[in-house]
């Protein structure tokens, strides 16, 4: 499952945004948007719903019509046909089908991704579906959902993998195991993941944190160095004290 | 597009259909109870042998506009159509898997309903029914390929729903079945002219009863193909990689 790393070479950046501006429905969504994730890491992108998040992603997987500006993942530009074996995508919701089974839906893409056969089951382990592997999606719960479209963006065996939100949802210990594969999957394995969440007690289980608040990004540091700068115990007091000091530093409410 | 993709996307759409046991059967069933219905009501009049024909290549035009507008439009809405425009999957790859799909369940419905109306209701047709089956098929095909187009302007499901009377009705209206072509006032008729329903409705009465009626249906097979050919090119630019 690894073939990744190769080409990028450690210490490039897996994604650059460079002053992207993303109008959604009249709305600046992301005004002027700058940011890079590192390959071979784990990044979080954190921050209150309706931040610019999901947008965000959609820009660096290339589903996202945008104004201006650059993103390159993986030193092309984002969304070209020489990325779509590379970049595996998780949207929210999850996106699979409903009436094929785990192994149906793995399978099928799997064969639009050229993968090899024994990658199905190899993801069904992944995310531990194993005694799921022959239900049908539509009978699973939420979780086990979100875990079968994880899966079905692992087949692919890409070098950057965007979720958004992959443990909204889940209980503490699915939560646990699901951040566990995320970090195996970046340092084990050399892939680049960016991964949104709006609880922040996730935060300690990122490289990086980049925080995101009305389409900003308040903060871009790992957890000790943005517990440092700010004072603050926690992520999440350290991004309250940030939206205070980007508020009363004249900056919008 | 890549032969592999298609296929498999071809592959996993029948695999969808066939946990729905409940939809092959209706899909299968209703036309044929349909026909037995219209023999039954023209019993002991010529009106069967007439119309007939035409309505076996009208049920399955309808019948897969109406699957596959909404199969594609879950598609989009539960967002399997966005992952796949991120994947090596093209527009055309996903065009042709659903036209390969559901142009597969046209052949085994047709291959009903013809044999149901030709064997049980006595149907007489002057032509081969094996040309009946082939321009049922072509039928469905283009209800598939109309079903792919009008998806991309549906957002939610009770639009794709109606876009059944809005677009398949009127062509129901002027295709003659109801009144002949040429008898409809000029404007209908020349609106009737570029309807791809009046030329399946046309080639269908020509088998029914000419007994050599391969050179005359072969030009309606050819605008058939073209209406195909022409809505599922204009299906594919509605399925854009990048959205607002």
């Amino acid at each position: 499952m690894a073939n990744s790393a190769a080409g990028t070479g450690a210490g490039t950046d897996a994604v650059l945004v460079e002053h992207l501006r993303v109008v959604r429905g009249g709305r600046d969504v992301l005004p002027d948007l700058s940011v890079r994730v590192p390959v071979g890491q784990v990044v979080g992108l954190l921050g209150p719903s309706g931040g610019g998040k999901s947008t965000l992603m959609r820009a660096v997987v290339g589903v996202q019509q945008v104004e201006s500006g650059t993103v390159t993942v993986l030193g092309e530009s984002a969304g070209s046909p020489a990325l779509r074996h590379r970049v595996g995508y998780v949207t929210q919701s999850p996106s699979v089908y409903a009436d094929l089974t785990v192994r149906q839906n793995l399978g099928y893409f799997a064969r639009v991704l050229g993968a090899p056969a024994d990658s199905v089951d190899r993801c069904i382990d992944a995310v531990d579906l194993r005694s799921h592997a022959d239900s049908l999606v539509g009978r699973l719960s939420g979780g086990q959902r979100s875990r079968v479209s994880l899966a079905a963006a692992l087949v692919g065996d890409p070098e950057l993998l965007v979720l958004d939100e992959p443990t909204v949802g889940l209980d503490p210990v699915l939560r646990r195991d699901l951040w566990d594969l995320f970090r195996r999957l970046a340092h084990d394995e050399g892939r680049t993941l960016l991964v949104s969440s709006h609880v922040m007690d996730e935060a300690t289980r990122c490289d990086r944190l980049l925080l995101l608040r009305d389409g900003e990004i308040l903060s871009d540091s790992t957890l000790p160095e943005l517990l440092d700068r700010t004072g603050a115990p926690d992520a999440e007091q350290a991004f309250l004290a940030l939206v205070d000091e980007a508020t009363s530093a004249g900056g919008r409410p | 597009m890549n032969p592999r993709i298609t296929l498999a996307t071809a592959a996993r759409i029948l695999r969808q259909l066939r946990t729905d046991h409940r939809t092959i059967a209706m899909m299968l069933v209703v036309p044929c109870v349909l026909i037995g219905l219209l023999a039954w009501i023209f019993d002991g009049t010529p009106v069967f042998d007439r119309i007939g024909a035409a309505l076996l290549g009208v049920f399955p035009f309808v019948v897969m506009f109406i699957v596959t507008s909404v199969a594609t439009l879950r598609e989009r809405t539960s967002g399997t159509l966005e992952r796949l425009l991120t994947t090596p999957l093209g527009k055309g790859d996903f065009m042709l898997g659903y036209a390969l799909a559901f142009g597969a369940m046209a052949v085994v419905q047709a291959l009903a309903a013809t044999g149901f109306a030709v064997w049980v209701c006595d149907l007489d047709i002057a032509g081969p029914a094996w040309l009946l089956v082939v321009v049922a098929v072509l039928d469905a095909l283009l209800g598939t390929a109309l079903g792919l187009l009008v998806s991309g302007f549906a957002s939610t499901e009770f639009q794709a729903v109606q876009f059944m009377p809005a677009l398949v009705l009127p062509q129901f209206l002027l295709c003659g079945l109801l009144v002949a072509r040429e008898s409809l006032p000029s404007v209908l008729s020349a609106i009737s002219d570029v309807l791809p329903l009046s030329y399946a409705v046309d080639a269908m009465r020509t088998i029914a009863t000419d007994p050599e009626p391969l050179g005359e249906v072969a030009s309606d097979i050819g605008i058939i193909a073209g209406a195909i050919v022409l809505a599922l090119a204009l299906g594919s630019l509605t399925l854009r990689r990048r959205t607002p």
